[in-house]
């Protein structure tokens, strides 16, 4: 079972619009509210710092995997912390993936972000099964959290 | 349960990267199964049944327990290890915050791309 956080938002724009908007460096940093410091290009490392007011100083930091026109892109990030004592490197790597579909009323965007698959599988596991103790509820909770809606 | 605190835009808290870390391990998760019921378990018990040494399962209970996976709690002269359900906690509220900044920057793409 891989665990994953999966959105998909039906968008009233063309798949090339919204293609722009997620692939333009410029128009990214808008809605994603960090300020990039160049062009994404695919097997490079994307830097820049976020915009929102008191948060400048944090960095954004991404390497871009796949940019397939109108169709997929993504990049790996390591989650960013406040905290510049933090080495980076050692947090856990995640892939996000923004896959695009033409739809009749404009693009079916679908983000996925995966990599929280360190988390066990417990719901499988016999051991598991026999303790059902406080905590089966709470892997219950982080399984709602990153299993993919239907 | 309390939520997760964070306001619009927030940057992502720290991953719980220990936590993923100590568990991405198949001694551990095997550990951790055996211990998730609740019921604290000695060194030997947790040894009973593995092809690994005493002192194997050892390393691997202390790196569960800087993790804060498992707590160490002595009876007697033996030593006891218990789950700490908190730290899966951690990683629920770390998943959840995720979740929303998503949701969040999702919706102002909508706004951007639809105006």
């Amino acid at each position: 079972m891989e665990h994953r956080i999966e959105k998909r938002i039906e968008l009233k724009a063309p798949v090339s619009r919204v293609w722009r908007a997620l692939t333009d460096y410029r128009e990214f940093g808008e809605w994603f509210r960090v300020k990039l410091e160049g062009p994404f290009v695919p097997g490079q490392v994307s830097r820049g710092h976020i915009t929102h007011p008191g948060y400048e100083h944090v960095k954004w930091e991404a390497v871009v995997e796949k940019m397939e026109p109108e169709s997929l892109f993504s990049f790996t990030w390591h989650p960013y912390s406040v905290d510049p004592k933090i080495d980076y490197s050692k947090e856990t790597p995640t892939l996000v993936e923004f896959r695009l579909e033409k739809t009749p009323g404009g693009t079916l965007l679908l983000l996925t972000e995966s990599g929280f698959d360190k988390i066990p599988s417990y719901r499988r596991d016999e051991a598991y099964r026999m303790n059902e103790g406080g905590w089966s509820a709470q892997m219950k909770n982080i399984e709602s959290y990153v299993t993919p809606k239907p | 349960m309390s939520r997760p605190s964070h306001s619009r835009s927030n940057p992502r808290p720290r991953a719980p990267a220990h936590v993923f870390a100590a568990l991405g391990d198949q001694t551990r998760l095997l550990l951790v199964r055996k211990l998730c019921g609740g019921e604290p378990r000695s060194i030997s018990q947790l040894t009973r049944g593995s092809r690994l040494t005493r002192q194997a399962i050892t390393k691997h209970l202390r790196v569960l327990e800087n993790a804060k996976i498992v707590r160490c709690v002595r009876s007697g002269r033996e030593s006891l290890f218990e789950f700490n359900p908190q730290s899966m906690e951690e990683l629920k509220q770390y998943l959840e915050f995720v979740s929303v900044e998503w949701d969040q920057a999702l919706a102002r793409l909508k706004s951007f791309v639809e105006t």
